[in-house]
């Protein structure tokens, strides 16, 4: 029952139907029926948004460590490094995301052509 | 007063309109971006054009697509995908609890707020809480189905074409295609955070995912997300409790 263990053509719809649409319109769904019920300062969403955060945090993780495609091929110092600058980048920009990423894709494609 | 009761009497359409024209702004291209890199992502992974326009449009969610796409490379069950990708998105409730009271107005319908909750994503969330203050009430689901609409219409787009030609990209542009997405992720999810709990949560994440990814590759998501935030969560209650004693 992976995405790719069934040829026919429907397979990955209902793949992205099921675990993808589900999954999330569930959570939205349920937002409006609580909306105006929960406060936004609650104690509770604190701990939900933590949780939230450093889920999608170790998928930032993970793509910058163990990336697919033609970024598996750079070295892991290069794109390290090229992910700190651009989040420094950031920071001195006053937390401005376009300058973080056009720092981290400069240095990135600096060391690219420079290799 | 007199502008706002003029304002109040456009024509819904025109505040449609005006939602869709709010897509094309810094954030929408940002995300245009990141979704050009997700397009690749998901090519890399073997998901099909179709599957993969479909997906951007029913999910419309980029972390979760991208926990869905790291699902569909692990080989994961149909279970653990779902389970991985709800979990990504627990944060989408809290988002959607914050907009539906700027959202609602003197009329608006039940079923009209559940159509439009499918287009909250951190974009869209973002330039909305901005930007519906100045939209008369009665006029602000219109402006929020432009906007979301929009956004995702044109992403579905972009996601289609990019997938198309990603192959004719020098090796070196297409690497950095697959930066944009981390990037994006790190400074949009750092910036939106509210109390320094989140911050901490990514620090702990961003850290334990490959950690977790080495050690237990099959719920490395899950554990790095519920150790990474309960771990930040108690540090965060603990310095507080400190400081009020």
């Amino acid at each position: 029952m992976t995405f790719h263990s069934n040829d026919a053509w429907w397979w990955p719809f209902v793949f992205i139907l099921v675990a993808g649409w589900l999954a999330t319109d569930a959570w939205r769904y349920l937002g409006v029926y609580l909306g105006g019920r929960i406060r936004d300062d609650s104690e509770v969403l604190v701990l939900v948004r933590a949780i939230a955060t450093a889920l999608v945090a170790a998928v930032i993780g993970n793509l910058i460590l163990f990336p697919s495609g033609e970024l598996a091929s750079t070295p892991v110092a290069l794109r390290i490094e090229a992910e700190i600058a651009g989040f420094a980048a950031y920071q001195l920009a006053r937390k401005t995301v376009v300058v973080g990423i056009i720092v981290a894709e400069a240095i990135l494609l600096a060391g690219l052509y420079a290799l | 007063m007199e502008a706002l009761n003029e304002a109040q009497d456009e024509p819904s359409f025109r505040w449609y309109l005006r939602g869709a024209r709010a897509a094309y702004s810094i954030p929408g291209f940002i995300l245009m971006s990141s979704f050009v890199g997700f397009s690749a992502l998901a090519k890399a992974a073997d998901v099909g054009l179709w599957a993969t326009v479909f997906m951007t449009g029913i999910v419309w969610a980029l972390p979760a697509q991208v926990v869905l796409v790291g699902a569909v490379i692990a080989g994961n069950s149909l279970g653990a995908a779902a389970l991985a990708v709800a979990l990504s998105s627990v944060r989408l409730t809290p988002m959607v609890v914050a907009i539906v009271p700027e959202l609602r107005g003197p009329r608006t319908r039940g079923i009209t707020l559940y159509f439009l909750s499918h287009f909250v994503a951190v974009t869209s969330w973002v330039l909305a809480m901005a930007k519906l203050p100045d939209v008369p009430a009665s006029r602000r689901t219109a402006f929020y189905f432009g906007l979301g609409s929009t956004l995702t219409l044109t992403n579905m787009i972009v996601v289609g074409c990019v997938y198309v030609l990603v192959d004719a990209l020098p090796r070196e542009l297409s690497a950095a295609l697959f930066m944009l997405t981390p990037m994006y992720f790190l400074t949009s999810l750092w910036g939106s955070a509210r109390e320094w709990a989140t911050n901490l949560a990514m620090v702990f994440g961003i850290v334990l995912g490959p950690v977790c990814h080495v050690l237990v590759p099959s719920f490395d998501l899950l554990i790095a997300g519920f150790a990474g935030g309960i771990g930040a969560y108690v540090i965060y209650r603990l310095a507080h409790r400190r400081r009020s004693a």
